[in-house]
C-alpha cells in the first residue's frame, strides 16, 4: 500500500517535470508531431474571440490562430482554442500549454522581459475606455469623481486606472470582478457606475447589450494598449512564424491581396513584392521551416487583415470599430509590414 | 533467545536491522525517511532547474517594489504607491477579518440550529434539517455567487435614492440606505475629540482606547459582583438582586463618555456616484460572510446534534428529577459535557472557513487570494514565489488556530482522576 502510493506519487512528479521540459524546445517541430495548435484565447469577448451558436471559434484573435495554423500545418480547422483568463494566460503561455497566446493582451516592457514572453507585432492598437450608462448623466471620465468602477483584476487596465485616477487627484471605488461577463453582470445591475477596459473590448461587450444605444463610451483614452500576439521566449523561430504570418496578412492588404483574388495573383502578378509574398518566387517560407506557400494558405483562411478587421469588428458589424490607428500606414493609421525579400 | 536480568546481549551484526525485530521497525523508518527527503530535494532541485531554464530565478525582490493597484476593502492605510508586501497585508488582514467574523458567527449558528434540529416541535425540527441538509449538500462557491446575485439583483443602486421620487428609500429613520454595492450606515462622529494615538500609518482615537478601558473594568466589576453574589448564595441560600446593579455598572460610564466626547451619528448622505459621510458596509465582505457562515453553520450543527446525542439520556432524566426546566437543563447540563466531543470537529470546521475564505474573489473581496496570490501575482509574474508565500501563510494560519482551538479542548475536556 505503501508502496503504491509511493510509486503513484514519483510517476505524477515524473509526469509534471516532462510537462516543464516541454515548455522548452522547438515549438514548430511539437506542432507539427502534435498536428494541433494550441491557442490562448479570451474566454469570450464578442467580435475578438467567441465561439458561435454552433460551438466554432469565431473574432479578430482566432482568425490569427487560423492562419498562423494554415501556415504551419496547411490547415486552419487544426487548431485547438484554449479559453484564458486575464489571470491565466501567461502562465498557460510560459507552461507550454498553450503554444501561442492570441487574447488582446497588451504589449508591455514588463511582459516582454521579466515575464519572459516574446510580443511579437501588434494586431490591434487600442486604448483604455470607459463606459457609462446614459442617464448617469456624465460626458467626460473627468466626472467620474467618487464613482464605483468595475475593473477586471491582473489586467494592466488595473493599473491605468489608479493611476489615471491618482494623477488627476480624483478617488473612486474599485469593483474587482474575474471576467468579462462577470463584469457585464455587474455593471448591467448597475453595482458600478462605469466600467473600464480597452475600448474595442468596450465596443464589443456593448454590442452584445440588449439596449446598446442607453450606453455610451467616453471619449478620454487613458492609456497606450497595443494589443498583439505573444509567444514564450526563448523559440525565435516560432516567435519568427507568428510575427510574419501577422505582418504577411497586413502586407497583403498592403498590396490588395484579399482571399477572392489570391489564387488569381498568385499566377499572374508581376508585382515581385507579392510574388516574394505568395510564394511565387524567392520560397521566403523555407527561412521559416516552412514551404513556400505558407503566406498563402495564412491569407486564404478569412482574408487578408483588413477582410478580418471588417468581418469581426469593422463598421458594418454590431460592435463597429473604425480603422482608426488600425487602418494601413498609407491611410493615415499604424499598421507597416517590414518588406517581404 | 533467553532474555533474563543480567544476560550478556549478542554483539550487535548488522543483519540484525532486517532480523531483529527490536531495529527492524527503526530501520524501515530510517529507509522511508531517507526516501521522502530524496524526493522533496529532487522536487525542489528539478522545480529551480526548469525555472532557471525558463530563465526566472526564484527572488522575492518583488514585494518591495510598488504594487501599482488599489485594493477596495483594506484595514490598514494604503494605497496604490504602497509594496506589494503592504497590499499583501491588507489581504492577510481582509483574510483574517472575514474568517474570524465568519467563525463566531457560524458558531453561533451551528450551536442553535444544532439544538433546535433535536426539538421536540416537528415543524421547527424538520426546517432545521431542510437548511443542513440544503447547505451542507451545495458547494460553497455556488452559494456564494447565489448570494451576491440575489445583492445585485435585489437591492437598488445608489441612484435610485436620488430624485424627487425615488424608487427606493432609506430605512430605520433615514440612517440606513441598502444598495447593491454596500449597505450605507451612520458613521459615529465626536463633536468633542480627544486627538488620536499614531500607530504605524493608522491613527487610533483616544476616545476608543477610553471606551474598552471603560467596558473592560465593567466587565472585570461585573465578575467580582457575580462571585460575591454567589457567596452570599452560598452562604445564606438567598441569591441577591444585582441585575441593576450590573446595568448601571455598564451604562453609567458609557453614558458618561458619550455625553464628554460629545458621541453623535452622522447619517450618510447621497452625494455624487455614491453615499458620502457615513460607513459603508461593502457587499462583498457581507455576501462572503453571509455564504461561509451559512455553509459552514451547516456542518457545525450536525456536529453540535451529535454531540448533544453523544451525552447519555440518563443526564437529561436526572437533570429533569432535580427539577431543571429544559432550557437550564440544556445549557448547564448536557452543551458543557458535549462540548468535549464538539470541540476536536469544531476545530477542522474553523479550518475549513479559513480556507474557503479564499473563494473570495468570486465576490471581488480582495483577500490575500485576491492580492498576493490574484493580481500581484499576475502583474510580477511570480507565480512560484507567490503561491509559496501563499501557502507558507495560509499553513501559518490554520496551525495557529487549531493549536488555540487545542488549548481550548484540553480545557474543557473531562479530567480523569
Amino acid at each position: 500500500m505503501k508502496k503504491s502510493a509511493l510509486f503513484g506519487s514519483v510517476t505524477a512528479l515524473a509526469l509534471a517535470a516532462t510537462g516543464a521540459m516541454a515548455a522548452e524546445g522547438d515549438t514548430l517541430n511539437e506542432v507539427k508531431a502534435r498536428g494541433v495548435m494550441n491557442c490562448g484565447v479570451n474566454t469570450g469577448l464578442v467580435g475578438f474571440a467567441a465561439p458561435d451558436a454552433n460551438g466554432n471559434w469565431t473574432g479578430f484573435d482566432v482568425a490569427l490562430c487560423k492562419a498562423v495554423a494554415a501556415a504551419v500545418l496547411g490547415d486552419a480547422t487544426k487548431v485547438k482554442y484554449v479559453p484564458t483568463t486575464g489571470q491565466t494566460r501567461f502562465t498557460a503561455l510560459s507552461s507550454g500549454e498553450i503554444d501561442m497566446l492570441a487574447r488582446n493582451s497588451t504589449w508591455t516592457f514588463q511582459r516582454d522581459t521579466d515575464l519572459k514572453l516574446d510580443f511579437v507585432g501588434v494586431n490591434y492598437y487600442d486604448g483604455q475606455g470607459f463606459m457609462v450608462r446614459k442617464d448617469l448623466g456624465v460626458s467626460s471620465a473627468k466626472e467620474l469623481e467618487g464613482a464605483t468602477i468595475c475593473i477586471q483584476t491582473g489586467t494592466t487596465t488595473e493599473l491605468n486606472l489608479a493611476d489615471y485616477f491618482k494623477a488627476n487627484g480624483m478617488s473612486y471605488q474599485p469593483v474587482n470582478i474575474d471576467s468579462n461577463a462577470e463584469g457585464e453582470q455587474q455593471y448591467m445591475a448597475a453595482a458600478c457606475d462605469a466600467y473600464t477596459t480597452d475600448a474595442s473590448g468596450l465596443a464589443a461587450t456593448r454590442a452584445a447589450f440588449a439596449d446598446p444605444e442607453n450606453h455610451i463610451i467616453l471619449p478620454e483614452i487613458i492609456s497606450k494598449e497595443p494589443l498583439g500576439p505573444a509567444v514564450r521566449h526563448g523559440d525565435n523561430n516560432w516567435g519568427d512564424i507568428v510575427r510574419w504570418t501577422l505582418n504577411a496578412l497586413v502586407a497583403a492588404e498592403e498590396y490588395g491581396v484579399t482571399s477572392a483574388n489570391i489564387d488569381e495573383l498568385a499566377k499572374s502578378s508581376q508585382n515581385p513584392e507579392v510574388q516574394r509574398l505568395l510564394g511565387t518566387t524567392d520560397e521566403l517560407g523555407k527561412m521559416l521551416g516552412l514551404d513556400a506557400e505558407w503566406a498563402k494558405r495564412a491569407i486564404k483562411v478569412s482574408g487578408n487583415y483588413g477582410e478580418i478587421f471588417a468581418a469581426t469588428i469593422g463598421e458594418q458589424t454590431p460592435i463597429g470599430l473604425a480603422r482608426g490607428l488600425n487602418a494601413q500606414w498609407t491611410q493615415g493609421g499604424l499598421l507597416y509590414a517590414p518588406p517581404f525579400r | 533467545m533467553v532474555d533474563y536480568p543480567g544476560a550478556a546481549s549478542p554483539p550487535f551484526r548488522l543483519s540484525m536491522l532486517i532480523y531483529d525485530r527490536r531495529y527492524r521497525s527503526l530501520t524501515i523508518q530510517a529507509v522511508v525517511f531517507i526516501l521522502v527527503m530524496l524526493l522533496a530535494s529532487w522536487l525542489i532541485d528539478n522545480t529551480l532547474k526548469n525555472l532557471a531554464i525558463m530563465g526566472k530565478t526564484l527572488s522575492f525582490d518583488f514585494l518591495f517594489r510598488r504594487a501599482g493597484y488599489d485594493i477596495p476593502q483594506q484595514l490598514i492605510p494604503y494605497n496604490s504607491d504602497d509594496t506589494h508586501l503592504r497590499a499583501a497585508t491588507v489581504g492577510l488582514l481582509n483574510t483574517l477579518q472575514v474568517s474570524i467574523l465568519g467563525c463566531i458567527a457560524a458558531t453561533v449558528v451551528g450551536v442553535i440550529v444544532g439544538v433546535l434540529r433535536l426539538s421536540q416541535n416537528w415543524l421547527i425540527a424538520r426546517l432545521m434539517t431542510i437548511y443542513v441538509e440544503v447547505f451542507r449538500n451545495i458547494p460553497l462557491l455556488l452559494w456564494i455567487l447565489v448570494i451576491l446575485a440575489i445583492f445585485t439583483e435585489v437591492m437598488p443602486p445608489p441612484n435610485a435614492y436620488r430624485g424627487e421620487s425615488p424608487r427606493a428609500s432609506m430605512i430605520m429613520f433615514d440612517l440606513v440606505a441598502p444598495t447593491n454595492r454596500y449597505t450605507a450606515v451612520p458613521a459615529i462622529g465626536l463633536s468633542n475629540p480627544p486627538g488620536t494615538i499614531a500607530i504605524g500609518r493608522e491613527g487610533i482615537s483616544w476616545a476608543l482606547i477610553a471606551f474598552v478601558v471603560v467596558l473592560a473594568g465593567a466587565w472585570l466589576g461585573h465578575r467580582a459582583l457575580r462571585k460575591s453574589a454567589k457567596r452570599v448564595q452560598d452562604a445564606t441560600g438567598i441569591r441577591p438582586v444585582t441585575w441593576w446593579k450590573v446595568l448601571a455598572m455598564y451604562l453609567v460610564p458609557v453614558l458618561f463618555l458619550t455625553w464628554y466626547f460629545g458621541l453623535h451619528l452622522i447619517p450618510p448622505v447621497l452625494r455624487g456616484f455614491n453615499f458620502a459621510d457615513g460607513t459603508n458596509l461593502d457587499n462583498a465582505l457581507v455576501v462572503l460572510w453571509l455564504a461561509l457562515t451559512l455553509y459552514t453553520g451547516a456542518f457545525i450543527a450536525e456536529i453540535v446534534r451529535g454531540g448533544i446525542l453523544a451525552v447519555s439520556k440518563g443526564q437529561t432524566e436526572a437533570a429533569y428529577a432535580l427539577g431543571l426546566r429544559p432550557r437550564r437543563t440544556m445549557s448547564l447540563v448536557v452543551l458543557p459535557q458535549a462540548l468535549r466531543v464538539i470541540v476536536p470537529p469544531l476545530i477542522s470546521q474553523y479550518l475549513n472557513l479559513t480556507k474557503n475564505s479564499s473563494l473570495a474573489i468570486a465576490v471581488g473581496y480582495m483577500d490575500l487570494r485576491g492580492t498576493l496570490g490574484g493580481t500581484t501575482l499576475n502583474q510580477t509574474g511570480r507565480e512560484m514565489e507567490c503561491m509559496v508565500l501563499m501557502m507558507g501563510v495560509y499553513l501559518l494560519l490554520s496551525l495557529i488556530i487549531s493549536g488555540g482551538m487545542n488549548v481550548f479542548n484540553s480545557r474543557v475536556k473531562l479530567r480523569e482522576r
